[in-house]
């Protein structure tokens, strides 16, 4: 909302600075966005005469100018290439050493073709007023009293343009009287008294019939139309004044009778519709439209309408949108010596669903839609006439209502110390009273406990807390004391949940081995969403801002390879990602998981990046995945040799280098491994990769009922260790032989691990040697040979029962 | 035989050999020369045997002085050579110190700031009794906008160019309502007011989704969610809990603030919240970065709380927005755009656990 500040002066008597007004205009929620104030720029310029234009002596279109810029100082010469220049013209004139806005260039001291020109006369084009560069700027001749004057004090310029952010809440201040009015509340002078009409009324009945064609069901979409005839009238342009304020609040001035319709919207945020009464046929009917209906609106569209909308039609048909945009057909033009203007009521949910059918914005639309002042249907109706009469002329019909505005006024029941008790600000009983008076309410009532009816205007007032915010940000809410909120224990508390500690320590465990963290985007293009087992018709966004971001992602490895490969395009060859966050099985609230999931493209490895002097550059496999997920389950509190492995990784995986890690038969805890060529492929990753994915709402809860740790086991014997090296066929997991030769002992063997796998010619074809440290610790003595001969036999035993591995000589 | 000249010339004849040996291997051929079985020394004390007894008395007390300074020089030289063996190998073991090293992989890896951030936040308002209250992405239009007071055809709802799902189509079956991309983190006020009694504290961060892009806006950005519900919470108490928030996230002692007055469906009354630009060392601007006001009585209704009996207050900021402001990041977009560059300069390193005793960002 655009308005001017001698706009607002019209009605609000004030002696404030425009800073002042725009600074508390933000404070009571009218938020300046910004304040344009053409003096700041167009001030240099200066209303001057042409006393002779001659040729130019080198230059056939070119003339020489003198010119009169102050009355009594000496004239100067002025070279101009203008076809209008002539003598005796005003123009405006700006000195050497001005800075023109529409060329962006300082005047300087040159000669051009010889003639030196000592300044310049600029077109409307040079000081951005409009497009126009046909000439210069020709004045009215009666401005030649004020040679050496300001341009933009004689053109009206000098009107700085104040531009409100308003909020959907407030359509009483999509017009100047409504801000000026909270502005009067608050203390930055007084509004105005409404200005004296003329006598709008007319002698005549209105010839044109008004019919609201609807049933009691639907009568809510134009419940009242008021409406008045003018015959008579002389359309042409609107005065200067008018003109160059709708230009201010960014509106195209167009002829008398349409400008001042827009005028009276922004003016009172009254929208009104004028037609050309020798072109409607029949009575004027509001209705709800029909199927098939179509009418050519004023914007040069034509329109469907349905049996939704709410129409306004003659006998010809459909002829506008009631309430957001007029038709063509009956559209007032230069011609136009009838006119019928409508003031009409429009259900404000039906035009917002009407103006979204159709896909049109108009500023009536904008302002129906939010709840336009239903008391002010007559009065609207009587200013425009007014400024019909007084602008173009003209012999006004008695006026026509049918129907009867809404009745939105409901008393609200309202103790005034809920102020304080909302707010914490204590506001004196005659302050709030007279704070609510300022804004139209009526209070009614002794004591605290008083009744409150809003003004006809303010649609958004419902209950106490709405008057609540009334008075505090009247009052201003730079006093309401800022209050310490009572602390609920003394020593702050962890307050996260399980999961969310987990995420959290997730996060940091993953940083520490090398990842970096990206966030990637929540949608991805659909064809990769297919690739990772998404797709899902109800996980398709229906209005995606592109096919790239369309479908919510069923795995975050997607957005991260695409990322490893932008970054590889960058040059960076090796790249370890991570990403914490949520995919999406479904569209309800359970099928959200979060996941920690990682990449490693190229040499990525926990012990460095890329080629070092010290180790070989080895790309990243899947026993870096594997250790990323391990490393990052034991740090949450789950020992990942608790967990089952399987080789059933999905499809994006390289079959035979990735695994899957479950707890029972249907928990998957993750899945690790390097990424399946194909996928790579698909997603234009030049590098091959290793990627894990953690979830981590399958994580069995934690169990843990005490901080203290269990006593600690360190035995003072010293642990015995040996070694064994089993032959068995290469497709049986070395998992099962640590598994085996773990359990031919559960109370000596403390731990098994693989020093050495190998597979050559000397084994045989499809045999492998798995070769294990066996670590036995003695609890209460030292171990005898026999004893440890024995352990060793039962490990050897058990392996070959699970594994069917031989020992190796 | 033997005799104290004999025992003389033996013991500087051993010492001076012993002086002598070069190396490790020559000094073992003097002590067995010396000292093994066959040795001079030995066989000096084998002949002491044949000798007299006052005689073997004061012979065997010097030979076996002999023996004792032969030892020790034997000892001595032992230590000495051993020391220079040491010195020797030790100068043939040269690094080349200048060769550089690789930092490990706690030095490579980042936090995003957004991340981080998010852990600041959790610990100030943790710190003032606020829990961490989460809620899915993709909501219903009950809980994203009509419990939060705002009606089909409101204009607010058109502001906030909603990404909705599409629905199952015909062979869905069933009649779901329509799914969306929550537009803010409030539907998880909803949420949270609907399965847990007063009084109420929790923040809610979590991303939201506006079908908006440009320079500063993107489909996607992150937003913190504030709540209190109880009976007695009122707009001063959420002035003094966002002032108290500023001065520890942006890590200053204090920060001027501007309250505006403003509207939100879901709050009555609302407002927007300023700060001063100096708390990011810009001085003279007002930057915006919260929106708040106290929970509507229709919210509060909606989920079944009597508006007569509780109230609180509700705020909602953009976690991008602070993380921005704080740390000088420029560009909204670089946020998700995962580039290496920008994080390693940006992120944060996994040591970097913010806490209110430790400083959040040191």
């Amino acid at each position: 909302m655009k308005l001017t500040l001698s706009w607002l002066q019209d009605h609000l008597d004030t002696e404030a600075s425009l800073e002042e007004i725009a600074d508390r205009l933000s404070a009571i929620g009218l938020e300046v966005e910004s304040i344009d104030d053409p003096a700041a720029k167009l001030a240099p310029f200066t209303v001057a005469r042409v006393i002779e234009a001659r040729p130019h002596p080198n230059a056939d279109r070119l003339r020489v100018c003198v010119v009169e810029v102050a009355p009594g100082k000496p004239p100067v010469e002025v070279v101009c290439g203008a076809p209008n220049a002539r003598t005796g013209m005003i123009g405006v004139f700006a000195p050497l050493g001005t800075h023109i806005p529409g060329t962006g260039i300082t005047l300087d001291k040159r000669p051009v073709r010889g003639a030196v020109s000592n300044g310049m006369l600029v077109s409307e084009r040079e000081l951005e007023l409009s497009e126009d560069h046909e000439g210069i700027i020709e004045l009215d001749p009666a401005h030649g009293e004020r040679i050496g004057a300001r341009y933009i004090d004689v053109a009206g310029l000098s009107d700085p343009v104040v531009d409100v952010k308003l909020t959907p809440n407030r359509p009483d201040c999509t017009g100047v009287r409504g801000i000026a009015r909270d502005l009067a509340a608050a203390g930055l002078g007084k509004l105005r008294p409404e200005p004296r009409l003329g006598t709008v009324e007319g002698a005549f009945a209105c010839p044109v019939d008004i019919r609201l064609e609807f049933t009691p069901e639907t009568a809510d979409a134009c419940p009242a139309f008021a409406g008045r005839l003018v015959k008579d009238v002389k359309n042409g342009p609107s005065p200067a004044w008018m003109q160059s304020r709708l230009k201010a609040a960014g509106l195209r001035p167009i002829s008398a009778l349409v400008d001042i319709t827009n005028y009276v919207s922004l003016d009172r945020g009254r929208p009104l519709h004028v037609y050309d009464a020798d072109k409607l046929k029949g009575a004027i009917r509001a209705r709800l439209g029909r199927a098939g209906e179509r009418f050519p609106a004023l914007d040069g569209r034509e329109y469907a309408v349905d049996e939704t909308m709410c129409v306004i039609a003659d006998d010809s048909g459909v002829l506008g949108l009631g309430g957001i945009i007029g038709g063509e057909s009956t559209a007032c033009t230069e011609a136009t010596t009838s006119v019928f203007i409508e003031s009409a009521y429009f259900d404000p949910l039906r035009t917002a669903a009407t103006g979204r059918k159709a896909g049109v914005q108009t500023d009536a639309r904008y302002r129906f839609e939010r709840g336009v002042d239903p008391a002010f249907i007559v009065p609207g109706l009587d200013l425009a006439t007014d400024l019909i009469l007084k602008l173009a002329g003209g012999n006004p019909s008695k006026r026509r209502v049918a129907g009867a505005p809404p009745e939105h006024r409901a008393t609200i029941a309202f103790d005034l110390r809920r102020i304080g008790r909302l707010t914490g600000l204590t506001v004196k009983e005659a302050e709030s009273r007279k704070v609510l008076a300022a804004l139209g309410f009526e209070v009614g009532g002794k004591g605290p406990d008083v009744k409150v009816t809003p003004p006809s205007w303010r649609p958004d007032i419902h209950g106490p807390a709405d008057l609540v915010e009334e008075v505090v940000r009247i009052v201003g809410l730079d006093k309401v004391p800022s209050t310490p909120i009572p602390r609920v224990q003394g020593v702050t508390r962890s307050v996260l949940t399980e999961a969310q500690r987990r995420g959290r320590r997730a996060r940091r465990v993953l940083a520490g081995r090398g990842l970096v963290e990206a966030m990637t985007w929540s949608f991805i293009p659909r064809p990769q969403s297919e690739q990772f087992g998404g797709g899902a018709e109800v996980l398709e966004l229906a209005n995606p801002i592109s096919v790239e971001m369309s479908s919510m992602r069923p795995s975050l490895l997607p957005g991260l390879l695409s990322a490893v490969q932008r970054n590889r395009n960058r040059g960076f060859a090796n790249v370890a990602l991570f990403e914490l966050g949520q995919a999406y099985r479904g569209d309800q609230p359970e099928d959200q998981i979060q996941i920690a999931a990682g990449v490693r493209a190229g040499a990525a490895r926990l012990a460095g990046f890329g080629r070092h002097w010290d180790a070989p550059a080895e790309d990243a496999g899947v026993f870096d995945a594997k250790s990323d997920v391990f490393a990052t389950l034991a740090a949450l509190g789950f020992d990942p040799t608790r967990a089952q492995i399987a080789r059933e990784a999905p499809s994006w995986y390289h079959p035979g280098r990735s695994g899957v890690l479950r707890l029972g038969p249907k928990t998957v805890l993750a899945h690790f491994g390097e990424i399946h060529p194909a996928t790579l492929a698909a997603l234009d990753v030049a590098a091959p990769a290793a990627a894990f994915e953690i979830f981590l709402d399958a994580l069995p809860p934690e169990k843990r009922k005490s901080r203290a740790r269990p006593a600690m086991v360190a035995p003072d014997l010293l642990p015995v260790r040996r070694d064994f090296a089993f032959v068995l066929d290469e497709t049986v997991p070395a998992g099962d032989v640590v598994r085996a030769a773990t359990g031919a002992d559960k109370v000596l063997i403390a731990d098994v691990t693989v020093f050495d796998v190998f597979a050559g010619k000397s084994l045989g074809p499809g045999r492998k040697s798995v070769a294990i440290e066996v670590t036995l610790q003695p609890r209460e003595r030292t171990l005898t040979d026999p004893e440890i001969e024995a352990v060793s036999a039962k490990v050897i035993a058990e392996v070959k029962r699970i594994t069917g591995g031989e020992v190796r000589g | 035989m033997v005799s104290f000249p004999d025992l003389e010339k033996l013991r500087s004849e051993l010492l001076s050999r012993i002086e002598a040996a070069r190396d490790l291997v020559a000094l073992e051929q003097v002590r067995i020369a010396a000292l093994g079985k066959k040795g001079s020394i030995s066989e000096q004390m084998a002949r002491l045997g044949t000798l007299p007894p006052e005689q073997r008395r004061e012979l065997g007390q010097a030979t076996n002085a002999v023996k004792a300074a032969v030892s020790d020089a034997l000892e001595a030289r032992k230590a000495a050579l051993e020391a220079a063996a040491l010195d020797e190998r030790l100068a043939t073991e040269r690094a080349d110190i200048s060769l550089p090293v690789r930092l490990g992989p706690a030095s490579e890896g980042r936090i995003h700031p957004v991340s981080q951030v998010f852990d600041e936040v959790i610990e100030i308002f943790a710190d003032m009794g606020f829990s961490v209250a989460e809620g899915p992405d993709i909501e219903t239009d009950d809980l994203n906008f009509t419990k939060l007071n705002i009606p089909e055809e409101h204009p607010a709802r058109q502001e906030h160019d909603t990404f909705y799902l599409r629905d199952g189509g015909p062979g869905d079956g069933s009649n779901r309502p329509r799914m969306l991309l929550r537009t803010h983190t409030s539907p998880v006020q909803i949420r949270t007011m609907l399965t847990q009694p007063p009084p109420i504290r929790i923040i809610a961060p979590g991303r939201v989704y506006r079908c908006d892009s440009d320079q500063t806006h993107t489909p996607m950005f992150h937003q913190i969610e504030g709540l209190i519900i109880d009976e007695s919470t009122h707009l001063g108490h959420l002035k003094w809990c966002l002032e108290e928030f500023c001065k520890a996230f942006f890590e200053v002692e204090e920060v001027k603030m501007r309250f505006r007055a403003s509207h939100f469906p879901f709050t009555e009354p609302s407002m927007e919240v300023d700060i001063d630009a100096a708390a990011i060392g810009k001085p003279g601007q007002w930057l915006e970065i919260l929106g708040s006001g106290m929970v509507h009585p229709n919210v509060i209704r909606n989920c079944g709380l009597d508006p007569e009996k509780y109230q609180g207050f509700a705020f909602g900021m953009g976690l991008d927005r602070i993380t921005m402001l704080k740390y000088g990041i420029p560009d909204l977009r670089d946020m998700f755009a995962a580039d290496l560059r920008w994080m390693k300069h940006y992120g944060f390193l996994a040591v970097d656990v913010p806490t209110l005793a430790g400083g959040l960002s040191s």
